[in-house]
């Protein structure tokens, strides 16, 4: 048993950190330190960065650009990124569509959007939660209606709405569930996975404001929107297979462990300076420094956990199961712990501090709901590991 | 970064398994637990054949040379079988004293036979009131005749009744000092403890012993000592942990109301797996522990990591044991259910060695 990286994982480490240094620009930094909002020009900056570099789609295969790193070293770059402070890679169009394409997509669909995603040429959202279904996602309703048409070509009428639609104000284009077949007594069967160009006619983007005043989400409404048949990725009616296949896709950052690393510093930082009504730094009172040392500790072990799973994966060469579930649960729970002792920290007298880092703790709130929320990831564990 | 234990590691923790499956199963544990001694040599013979009792000990002296991380999946057999044998006693404290700070001749006299299981030690070392300080020590040492003479209590010392040999810390003009001491020499008083393992108050009135190590130089080891035990009972909270839960989910599966196992509830899914998940970050702090003790970078890195795992065990220990009872309900309340016997061990590991307050104020003084 050795807890430490090799030494070609230390070198490795190295590397990024050295160039993340060298090559993260200086005003997105300070955005992400001071918690800015990011544009799509910001976004799409540091994409093109590290397109450059290479090193923008690690998972992906080597031809369409991939590194060919083993899980580890895709590690330790996704950590290195989130304790230098990067922006965030959105992961819409890399993550999702991208790898579905490299696994059910058409030929003419591979060389029509890989190479865009890769070098950050088109800005990627995704249609997938509705008014009605959000963790139940097979209830979704946006319809999808197929219609001949010899002359200019078959393609499908798309009619609903879809929520909480990350940076689909900044997007180009959309990747959908909707549903092709209503008749199907099992839900998951007749919903297909389409491809829509933001621009098309009859899409209406309404933002969905947080309670931190940020813009992040939106409402998508599709009215009689006119979608080409190639753009249907896999078959029709398989949508399910492929919104599978995504979900399942490796999810070993999910820990955000780099980012909360570099959120913790800042929180001891600011509980040094910090004084308490006795005079003393908040660090050196016990009731404040004993909630920070537990959240300290249970990252300590997360990251542990996290390394575990690694280790497993390079050994057994499967994919993580259902247990990467607990990531995302200690994960979150630890960014929203550090939120809430940073606002805690700020001195309520100074508007600007304490604002600023109660606005993070309000929109951290997000965390546990997003991506499968918490309880539906007890739920997987329950199911999948457990058998309950 | 490896995870894995090597095979010799694996070959060991599986013997382990498979002798304590059979031969130290509930019922076989119940006999030892309730005869005179609550220990049985016939289990301590076995262990030694099966090299446990070298484990950590240096090669010169019959032993393995191995550290904490050899003994994990030992500790974690031991966790789940619920061992009440004086082995966290003598080979994770008492002899450590000997093996880390004794004289050459020391060594030779006491390390052989422990190997060979012929001789077991127990660290007298806490006193009324000392709580979880490891340096507050009333007892006294003198020089006398031929070496020392001891006079001071010593409260709960795990494993005095069994122990042939104490290792027992006391005050000279120097400061604090360890001394070996023939336990037949002190005045002992055994118990059963709540999680049914053996422990002692001793008084030495002028008792002789023998000192290890410098004069006045013992803080320091035994903090490397207790540090080194403190990582072997988190890795054995975990084995007994696996089991709390292992069990859990098991009745969860199996007993029914209103028609259904009451694993079909989401309301106890939900605790099920919060216990889980708490079960697997205590392992990944088990294993900074052992990784620790073995290879620390210098001595305040290893009780820092120490403390955090600690930190966390104890809350795992708490919150796995709290649950375990309340989801077995009335059943898990009873004498009759090994899940109850497993509250009572996590509840003792929750606090043996400093329970989570007390590694949080030391991990802070460390930290900040």
């Amino acid at each position: 048993m050795d807890l430490n990286y090799s030494q070609e994982e230390s070198a490795f480490r190295d590397e990024v950190r050295g160039w993340l240094k060298a090559n993260l620009p200086q005003d997105l930094r300070d955005k992400i330190a001071s918690y800015d909002e990011l544009g799509r020009e910001d976004l799409l900056r540091w994409h093109r960065i590290l397109a450059r570099k290479g090193w923008v789609a690690p998972s992906w295969p080597k031809e369409f650009g991939g590194t060919s790193w083993n899980v580890v070293q895709r590690y330790i770059f996704e950590e290195e990124c989130g304790f230098a402070g990067t922006p965030p890679l959105i992961p819409f169009g890399l993550s999702m569509c991208g790898p579905v394409l490299i696994r059910f997509g058409t030929e003419a669909q591979k060389k029509r959007f890989l190479p865009r995603i890769y070098n950050g040429e088109d800005f990627w959202c995704q249609g997938y939660s509705e008014p009605g279904s959000g963790s139940d996602l097979a209830s979704l309703k946006t319809k999808a209606e197929r219609v001949r048409d010899e002359k200019a070509g078959d393609h499908y009428i798309v009619n609903g709405q879809k929520t909480w639609t990350t940076l689909g104000h900044f997007a180009d284009w959309i990747f959908c569930l909707v549903r092709t077949d209503s008749s199907l007594a099992k839900r998951q069967e007749g919903i297909s996975f389409l491809l829509i160009d933001m621009k098309t006619p009859g899409i209406t983007v309404r933002p969905l404001i947080l309670m931190d005043g940020g813009h992040e989400v939106n409402e998508v409404f599709f009215d009689d929107v006119k979608v080409p048949v190639e753009n249907l990725v896999y078959e029709e009616g398989k949508g399910w297979t492929v919104a599978k296949y995504l979900l399942g896709h490796e999810r070993m950052n999910t820990g955000r462990i780099g980012a909360s690393k570099r959120e913790l510093a800042k929180l001891k930082e600011i509980a040094g300076r910090q004084k308490g009504d006795d005079g003393r730094p908040l660090a050196g009172d016990p009731r404040f420094r004993d909630k920070l040392t537990r959240v300290e500790v249970e990252l300590m072990a997360l990251e542990i956990t996290n390394l575990r799973f690694l280790d497993q994966m390079r050994r057994s060469g499967q994919p993580p199961g259902a247990d990467v579930s607990m990531l995302k649960i200690k994960g979150t729970e630890i960014q929203q712990a550090l939120t809430e002792l940073s606002m805690q920290a700020a001195d309520p007298g100074s508007q600007e501090e304490f604002t600023g880092l109660a606005k993070r703790y309000a929109n951290m709130r997000k965390t546990t709901i997003y991506a499968g929320s918490n309880e539906i990831q007890r739920n997987i564990i329950a199911k999948m590991t457990l058998g309950l | 970064m490896n995870f894995d234990y090597n095979e010799e590691q694996q070959l060991l923790a599986d013997s382990v398994r498979r002798f304590l499956a059979k031969d130290y199963d509930f019922e076989s544990r119940k006999k030892i637990v309730a005869s005179r001694d609550g220990w049985s040599p016939a289990v301590w013979a076995t262990m030694a054949d099966m090299g446990l009792t070298g484990l950590p000990f240096s090669p010169d002296y019959g032993g393995f040379g191995g550290g904490a991380v050899d003994l994990m999946d030992v500790m974690e057999a031991a966790g789940d079988a619920l061992l009440v044998e004086p082995y966290l006693a003598t080979v994770g404290l008492g002899a450590q004293f000997v093996a880390r700070a004794g004289s050459d001749a020391q060594k030779k006299a006491v390390l052989p036979q422990v190997v060979e299981g012929k001789l077991k030690l127990a660290f007298a070392h806490t006193e009324k009131g000392a709580r979880y300080n490891l340096a507050k020590v009333a007892a006294q040492a003198k020089k006398a005749a031929g070496g020392w003479a001891i006079t001071g209590e010593k409260f709960v010392v795990l494993g005095a009744a069994a122990a042939d040999k104490l290792v027992v810390s006391a005050n000279t003009d120097k400061g604090l000092s360890l001394f070996l001491v023939e336990k037949n020499a002190v005045e002992a008083k055994a118990y059963v403890t709540l999680d049914e393992q053996r422990a002692g108050d001793l008084v030495l009135s002028g008792t002789p012993g023998e000192l290890i190590g410098t004069e006045g130089g013992a803080l320091p080891v035994i903090e490397e000592i207790v540090d080194f035990a403190t990582a072997l009972v988190c890795a054995e909270a975990v084995g007994a942990m696996k089991f709390a839960c292992d069990t859990t989910l098991e009745y969860l599966k199996t007993r029914k109301q209103f028609g259904v196992p009451i694993g079909t509830f989401q309301a106890l899914q939900h605790r099920m797996v919060d216990m889980y998940v708490a079960q697997e970050q205590a392992r990944s702090m088990a294993c900074l522990a052992c990784s620790k003790v073995d290879a620390p970078s210098d001595a305040r890195d290893r009780s820092r990591s120490v403390s955090a795992a600690k930190i966390k065990i104890a809350d795992a220990c708490r919150h796995i044991s709290q649950e375990a009872i309340q989801l077995h309900g009335g059943m898990g309340m009873t004498e009759e259910m090994k899940v109850s016997h497993s509250f009572r061990r996590l509840t003792m590991i929750a606090q043996q060695f400093g329970d989570a307050e007390h590694h949080l104020a030391r991990f802070a003084a460390l930290s900040y």
